[in-house]
């Protein structure tokens, strides 16, 4: 007979405060299948480890229930313990006593109850449990980055400068996302640019990065240390190959489409490069907006080149790649103006976000870093600006704080007066939250000796007068409404996650949360990896960071990827398909609903086998076998039927 | 008062997260199932939910991805195929179908998961216990 012992974690009063351990232990010593049980304040802990370890040892148990928190949390640690007082691994179950019972109910009695059911649920599994070997695979030392923001550069060179090849996969024409659009960061107000761009020469000119941008994350295959990735290369229209970059094409180009680059704020051709310091600075052809694609009429930039590199007849190429590890560095965007309607979003010229004014302020933007506003280029010597447009708004908008813009708020007004000495900047604020090295300084000398004029106050209302554009709000330290009639208004729109970002997330079989960032495997311990393994995330994608998180979390996630490269091989949890030859009949049903074409017919027996490799252990193969002879590993039909039983409990 | 048994089984990548995430967000909800954590829903045969229902349990609930979201790329949809076929046998053998409940319930939604358990319980209690007509069925 099996020796099982079950371990009662208190989790401090997590869970005895709900959940009553003493009458839980004494409910398991009086099931006869359970040799030895016992409760610890703190299981988990090192004293807590070493009880199950001696214990194991002590009552020569041959496996193991830990009732504690989610196994998400300690699984790995319980059947590491367990493997180390000489038990197989898999002989380790954990009961989730903690989030499934004790923080969700508040009856102490009917908690106390279904946790023993919980537990008995769980037992009644791992007596049935055989010992298994993980599947060793060996590991594809390469990484993709996807993403080429300060976030994907910063991972990417890491990895690359670690010794390993990286594949940076970017939709746009060039690197650099949001950051090079920046004039200044803060609190230091260095320049951007200046920072950013040798990084993305480094990118560019990086032995060991290929880099692929004007490209997509088609379709992935495959699973930890051996990804397929599908990558759609968009046409550029243009051979980069031979393209020097001279720009001639865009020159003579006939077509005026406002700039993304450059928020709107001026124009580029149908031929473009986003911008001068791109990464590779070779143009692309919008083909929407050209006058050939449109009419079949005009290559002017053709005839221009000298070398010869316009493609019309380019066409998208699908290319694959093979990598262990996937670092999903996909940044954001911010909340469309157009959607406040309230604030003249998209209507009143003059109200412009926060990107904009980065890109007025910018030396080598549309103004040539002179404060102008969009409607008659006068130099505006009022300024409005207004925090958590779309943030903290649940009704509305977005619910969460945006975390960047009352510090990039703070820098646009500094930089404003720097450059119009006589101009006035107000800002709107319902919180001014500095958490930051440097951050609570820079606003004190914002308010301070720079006269920026902080009103705390939700905006109501902001609509064109005249030439002026008029801004309705509460001072509520005052205790007064405010009306400005400013020249220009400024929205610190919310960030958003990056559009497609939901698209590739369930391309990549990874999560996102409600407001549709990218979901972390847990919040404070696991905050760079993605639930599913073999991804990793930095940046803006997960949720709103500043620049020096961005970066940390990136090298964060980089050296995620190459601890994972460490290995020569990895261990796959052997909780796969397997099939009874004796009782297979060969009707190839689990054939048609494995999803990983794990399942073959072998012609030769007349039965079908299970590819382990392939294998992902979901179990649908399982289920759907009509004569019982695919099981699943330390999950069989006869295991599952045990913990029906016993999770109903007695009658 | 009448309490309902519920069997629920739940994936490991969307409901029984989201149910990790009901208990860290401290959200509270009736106490009156018991959650079985599988790898895909689509591990789940309706044998095993007969055998549940055989073995006493009020209700069942099964918990996947939403449809597009499943870990491993179209389980769900077996599920919900499963489900539906079994809901027909249910009716015929007596079995009110709406005692099996099939609910697509995110990492993220784990207010939706009490609410899931709560409203379900609170339906089967409605209800009252679940006779079958011979406790001798075979399945």
């Amino acid at each position: 007979m099996k020796r099982i012992g079950v371990f009662v974690c208190h989790c401090g009063i997590n869970i005895a405060n709900t959940v009553d351990v003493d009458r839980v232990v004494e409910e398991l010593r009086k099931d006869p299948r359970i040799t030895h049980a016992q409760s610890y304040i703190y299981m988990c802990s090192d004293p807590g480890q070493e009880l199950v370890r001696d214990t194991i040892k002590n009552e020569k148990l041959d496996a193991v229930v830990v009732a504690a928190c989610s196994p998400s949390l300690h699984e790995l640690t319980f059947r590491q313990a367990s493997a180390e007082a000489g038990l197989n691994p898999y002989q380790c179950e954990i009961a989730n006593i903690r989030e499934q019972c004790s923080w969700v109910h508040e009856d102490r009695e009917r908690a106390t109850a279904k946790a023993v059911k919980i537990i008995k649920s769980i037992v009644a599994k791992t007596y049935l449990n055989e010992s298994l070997e993980p599947i060793r695979v060996p590991i594809n030392r390469r990484a993709m980055v996807i993403g080429g923001g300060i976030a994907g550069i910063q991972a990417s060179l890491d990895i690359a400068n670690s010794g390993y090849e990286v594949v940076l996969v970017e939709r746009e024409p060039s690197i650099g996302g949001h950051m090079a659009q920046l004039s200044e960061t803060f609190p230091t107000l260095d320049c951007s640019q200046c920072i950013l761009t040798p990084k993305m020469v480094e990118v560019g000119k990086h032995p060991r990065i290929k880099l692929m941008t004007y490209s997509e994350v088609e379709e992935v295959s495959g699973y930890v240390g051996n990804f397929t990735v599908k990558i759609r290369r968009k046409a550029p229209s243009v051979d980069w190959a031979t393209c020097t970059g001279c720009g001639e094409c865009m020159e003579k180009c006939p077509v005026k489409v406002p700039s993304e680059f450059n928020r709107g704020l001026d124009d580029r051709g149908a031929i473009y490069v986003p911008f001068p310091q791109a990464v590779p600075n070779k143009p692309v052809i919008d083909r929407d907006n050209c006058v050939y694609y449109r009419t079949g009429k005009c290559k002017l930039c053709e005839s221009t080149c000298e070398v010869g590199s316009i493609r019309f007849d380019q066409e998208d190429e699908i290319v694959e790649e093979e990598v262990g590890a996937i670092v999903v560095a996909t940044g954001y965007e911010t909340l469309p103006l157009q959607r406040i309607a309230e604030y003249g979003g998209g209507e009143v010229p003059d109200v412009i976000d926060g990107l904009a004014f980065e890109r007025l302020l910018s030396a080598s933007g549309p103004t040539v870093g002179e404060v102008r506003r969009p409607s008659d280029g006068k130099v505006p010597k009022e300024v409005v600006f207004v925090q958590c447009a779309g943030s903290r708004d649940p009704e509305r908008y977005q619910p969460y704080c945006s975390r960047i813009c009352c510090m990039y708020t703070t820098k646009h007004a500094m930089l404003y007066k720097h450059r119009v000495h006589d101009g006035q900047p107000y800002i709107f604020y319902i919180d001014v939250r500095t958490g930051g090295k440097g951050y609570e300084e820079f606003y004190h000398r914002a308010e301070e000796e720079e006269g920026v004029v902080y009103l705390k106050g939700k905006v109501a209302s902001i609509f064109r007068d005249g030439d002026q554009t008029v801004v309705w709000g509460t001072d509520s330290l005052a205790g007064r409404n405010v009306e400005i009639r400013a020249d220009l208004v400024v929205l610190a729109t919310a960030v958003v996650p990056g559009t497609g970002v939901q698209d590739l997330a369930k391309k990549l079989k990874i999560q996102t949360g409600e407001n549709g960032f990218l979901n972390e495997a847990h919040p404070k311990l696991r905050p760079v990896e993605s639930i599913t393994a073999g991804f990793y995330l930095a940046g803006c994608g997960q949720s709103p960071r500043d620049i020096p998180d961005t970066v940390a979390q990136a090298s964060g996630a980089a050296s995620k990827v190459t601890a994972l490269f460490s290995k020569d091989e990895m261990e796959q949890d052997p909780m796969i398909a397997a099939v009874d030859e004796d009782v297979c009949g060969g009707c190839r049903v689990c054939i048609s609903v494995c999803p990983y074409d794990a399942r073959e017919y072998d012609e030769e027996e007349e039965i079908a086998v299970v590819n382990e490799a392939l294998c992902e252990g979901c179990g649908a193969c399982v289920a759907a076998c009509p004569c019982g002879a695919t099981q699943q590993s330390n999950l069989t039909d006869r295991q599952i039927l045990e913990m029906i039983t016993a999770s109903l409990g007695e009658e | 008062m009448f309490e309902p048994k519920i069997v629920c089984f739940v994936c490991k990548w969307c409901t029984s997260a989201g149910a990790d995430l009901a208990g860290t967000s401290r959200l509270k909800y009736s106490p009156n199932g018991i959650n079985l954590r599988f790898m895909c829903s689509s591990r789940v045969d309706p044998e095993h939910i007969m055998w549940a229902f055989r073995q006493g349990a009020d209700g069942v609930l099964v918990g996947g991805c939403h449809p597009g979201d499943c870990h491993y790329q179209d389980g769900n949809y077996r599920t919900q195929t499963r489900m539906a076929l079994l809901r027909r046998v249910l009716d015929q053998l007596g079995i009110e179908s709406s005692r099996l409940r099939l609910e697509w319930i995110s990492a993220a939604e784990g207010k939706k998961f009490a609410e899931v358990m709560d409203n379900f319980s609170e339906e089967l209690r409605k209800k009252g216990p679940l006779s079958l007509a011979s406790k001798e069925m075979t399945v």
